[in-house]
């Protein structure tokens, strides 16, 4: 006992002299080719859940993300044919490990009826009111009609569009405004359905 | 259980009694089967005296529906009226205890040891704040428990009443569910749902928020049966082809090992689990929960795996290329850094929460189901068992390699039966922690708890007792609660069968942050023993400072610690010191011969660490063994 009596630390070879794996995990723990370099890159998508339309769902789906530090990128609730439920809609931007956590921590939450993520044909759309200056209306109402937008209130000083679309047409239509002088932008954020006969949510018998 | 003249007198002065007419019920004594001080007689002739039921009897009601037996709690305004209900109640017991986050470590230590909820109670804004830490607790540890706390009436809720708080707002991100009860009707429900949910699947804590109106308006409507709402659900059975495809993974691998989580022991799947591992030959590591799922002095025993984890575990977790791992979330005390974890394993997952899949790791097998229910499909599935030999040859090797040794070799203080020798230690040195823990270990039966703060003594308790039952070991695992060891001890007390014993490890700066609860174990006269490792510190952070800070030791070092073994006796439980080995033995057999609480004050050496030791986010097979290595 007297050798090892004032030593710290246990016996043993030392971290250098041991055998070592010969693989590697990237940080998601997905194991990869050490030669390689394999992350999977974020992609933008449209996760739809299925709610029950009760207090403090928002809240709960929302707590969720910021905690779980989930890149969202808009999120839209309301109601939907059945008044017991609510549709949320939430664009997330994230590698495909983080959307499966999305849709996999949105399932636990109690009131969810059903999540899934939405196929890249589903029908997306959101509504944006913009207001620009008034300087030019003609030009205004002419940018308006070529997105089928329509002219919500248009004053000596301020003329206000409203435009539906998908991200991408709302995007470009921001983009085109801009040289009358955009004044503000309210943007709802993306809702969306699964096209056609797809089921944008399936709901289990024993609750329909 | 309680008497209601030991309260403590800082309750009434921290949580007044809201001085609203209502408030002004009967002194609130739960006790359970004392009918000399029940004036109403079971069914009731007179109806002048006969109170109405109300939203709080539902709320009772729901208890004893649930088959709850002992809720731990602290009286105050908003929740009096269920205390009220409580009174009447003869197969709900109460313990007092001396603070909530008391209660709610309680509670968890409970659920921990039986596997059925525990239940904390507690009053609206300081008293539910207060058993925040105690249900973050159990969130993070998945054990069951059950939370009610009472709230201001509804009509004040949103206007920064008296003692109020937005508790399910608070309490959202920590429990698996909560809830704002908003009728006397559907109350009992609310409670009854809390336990199924609860229970249900990965368990979990959950929380009735209880409005004062709530639980005092009439209501006639009793509780259902515990049932989970209808859009939970919650898979058994692991897909069959998905279980093939893993036991083809486990029969084939070179280097196979078993990592069992806490999901093994909550699951009841510890049979499955050993069955499978001495069926195939395969050698089992544990996460920390997971302690108790394998017999530590099997042949096959990795024992713990991660951070302060054995060489052995750490080096076979890193080395294998197939992981079996059941129940576990991959936490990151555990894998260290997630780039270096188990990299050649074929990784098969076992876990009733599809949302641990590929969490942390990725699965290439993940089998979602029940713990046991898969254990038994994949025994079921296996055509024939994994070559292990020469494995389980290295694994042994590295067992000598990296013994869990402490000062001395262990053969000079080992007579043979398991009992370390206090005469082989030198009386003049002071005492190794490690030697304590074994010394105790030796000292009491295998179905003993286990119970801990969190620091260095936790880690030697995990390290140096030998674990061969489940729900012998309760611990703050996730968070890292300072503090939990005396009240889970208390609940674990009460949990336990009578003739298990309850032994408490808890470091000097744990032990102060809840030895309030001391009152409550003297005055329930709970047998419980509790070893204060005492190195006048937080000694997990001087350890990291000393490693990593340049020895600047800020805060860490409490030099003014208190006499515990004198604090025990002023809170009525006896108190011990051991200041040297030769006090080990005697000291060591007198605390446990105790009928009641006690508390042994142990002078360790206060420069002993914790090794192996991964420092965070490193590389589990580069473990250190000293601080050299790190």
């Amino acid at each position: 006992m007297s050798g090892r009596y004032d030593q710290q630390g246990l016996p043993g070879p030392a971290p250098e002299e041991r055998q070592r794996p010969r693989g590697r995990r990237n940080a998601q723990g997905i194991r990869i080719d050490p030669e390689a370099e394999a992350e999977h890159p974020p992609r933008r998508t449209v996760i739809s859940a299925l709610v029950e339309h009760e207090p403090g769902v928002l809240a709960r789906v929302s707590g969720l993300f910021s905690r779980r530090q989930f890149n969202i990128e808009s999120l839209t609730v309301a109601d939907t044919q059945n008044d017991d439920w609510a549709r949320i809609t939430v664009v997330v931007e994230e590698p495909d490990p983080g959307i499966d956590q999305v849709e996999k921590q949105l399932a636990k939450v109690v009131p969810v009826i059903h999540v899934r993520e939405l196929e890249a044909d589903a029908l997306a759309r959101e509504l944006v009111v913009v207001k620009v200056d008034a300087d030019r209306p003609e030009e205004v109402h002419a940018i308006t009609e070529m997105y089928g937008g329509k002219t919500l209130d248009a004053g000596p000083r301020t003329v206000t569009v409203e435009l539906t679309g998908d991200e991408q047409k709302i995007d470009d239509a921001i983009d085109a405004f801009r040289q009358f002088g955009i004044r503000e932008i309210a943007r709802t954020g993306q809702t969306a359905l699964a096209r056609g006969e797809t089921k944008t949510a399936v709901v289990p018998d024993h609750l329909k | 259980m309680t008497d209601h003249g030991a309260v403590p007198e800082f309750d009434d002065a921290e949580h007044p009694a809201e001085p609203t007419p209502d408030a002004d019920a009967p002194s609130p004594e739960p006790e359970a089967g004392d009918e000399d001080r029940d004036p109403e007689p079971d069914t009731g002739t007179d109806e002048a005296t006969e109170r109405a039921s109300t939203g709080a009897d539902a709320v009772v009601a729901a208890l004893s529906t649930a088959g709850v037996e002992t809720v731990f709690g602290v009286q105050g305004g908003a929740i009096m009226p269920v205390y009220d209900a409580l009174y009447d109640a003869d197969d709900v017991s109460h313990v007092t205890m001396a603070h909530e986050q008391g209660a709610a470590h309680a509670a968890d230590a409970y659920g921990a040891v039986t596997g059925d909820p525990g239940v904390c109670m507690a009053t609206s804004g300081p008293g539910a704040t207060n058993l925040v830490t105690g249900i973050a607790d159990a969130d993070m540890d998945s054990e069951p428990v059950v939370a009610l706390t009472g709230q201001v009436p509804s009509d004040l809720v949103g206007n920064d009443a008296f003692q109020e708080t937005d508790t399910v707002g608070v309490t959202t991100p920590i429990t698996k569910s909560n809830t704002f009860a908003s009728s006397a009707d559907e109350v009992g429900d609310d409670v009854s749902t809390a336990f199924a949910l609860a229970n249900d699947g990965r368990q979990g804590p959950t929380l009735v928020d209880l409005p004062k109106d709530v639980t005092t308006t009439e209501t006639t409507v009793d509780p259902s049966e515990p049932v989970v709402p209808d859009t939970v659900s919650v898979q058994e059975r692991a897909d069959d082809d998905a279980v093939e495809g893993a036991a083809d993974a486990v029969a084939g691998a070179d280097r196979p090992v078993i990592l069992a989580g806490g999901g093994v022991v909550k699951g009841g799947a510890t049979d499955e689990l050993r069955a499978f591992a001495r069926e195939h030959e395969i050698p089992v590591a544990t996460t920390m929960p997971g302690i108790g799922a394998f017999p530590e002095d099997h042949d096959l025993a990795l024992e713990m795996a991660g951070m302060h984890g054995t060489g052995y575990a750490n080096m076979a977790t890193t080395m294998t290329d197939c992981l079996l791992a059941v129940g576990t979330r991959f936490d990151d005390r555990l894998t260290g850094g997630v780039d270096s974890f188990a990299p050649d394993a074929t990784v098969v997952h076992v876990d009733i929460d599809p949302a641990e899949i590929s969490k942390n790791v990725e699965a290439d097998h993940p089998l979602v189901g029940d713990a046991s229910t898969v254990l038994d499909q994949l025994a079921a599935a296996m055509d024939a068992s994994p070559d292990t030999d020469e494995w389980v040859g290295q694994c042994a090797d590295w067992k000598t390699e990296y013994p869990m040794d402490y000062a001395v070799p262990a053969a000079d203080s080992d007579e043979g039966d398991g009992a370390p020798d206090a005469s082989a230690f030198p009386d003049d040195e002071p005492v190794k922690p490690q030697f304590v823990v074994e010394a105790v270990d030796a000292a009491t039966d295998d179905d003993t708890v286990v119970t801990t703060g969190v620091g260095q003594h936790q880690m030697w308790a995990c390290q140096y007792w030998t674990y061969t039952e489940p729900r012998t070991w309760v611990s703050s695992h996730g968070l890292g609660a300072m503090g939990y060891g005396l009240p889970s001890a208390i609940g674990a007390r009460v949990a336990a069968d009578d003739d298990q014993s309850v032994v408490c490890f808890d470091g000097d700066g744990s032990f102060l942050m809840t030895c309030q609860e001391l009152v409550v174990a003297a005055r329930e006269n709970l047998d419980v023993t509790v070893f204060v490792l005492n190195n006048e510190a937080i000694g997990m952070v001087k350890q990291w400072q000393d490693a990593f800070f340049d020895g600047r030791r800020m805060a860490s070092e409490y030099p003014w610690v208190p006499e515990f073994d004198a604090l025990a006796e002023a809170f009525g439980a006896d108190g011990f010191r051991i200041e040297s080995y030769d006090d080990v033995p005697d000291t060591v057999e007198a605390a446990l011969a105790t009928d009641g609480p006690a508390v042994v004050d142990v002078y360790i050496d206060p420069t002993e660490e914790v090794y192996p030791m991964v420092p965070s986010g490193g590389d589990n097979g580069q473990f250190a063994l000293s601080e050299g290595h790190l």
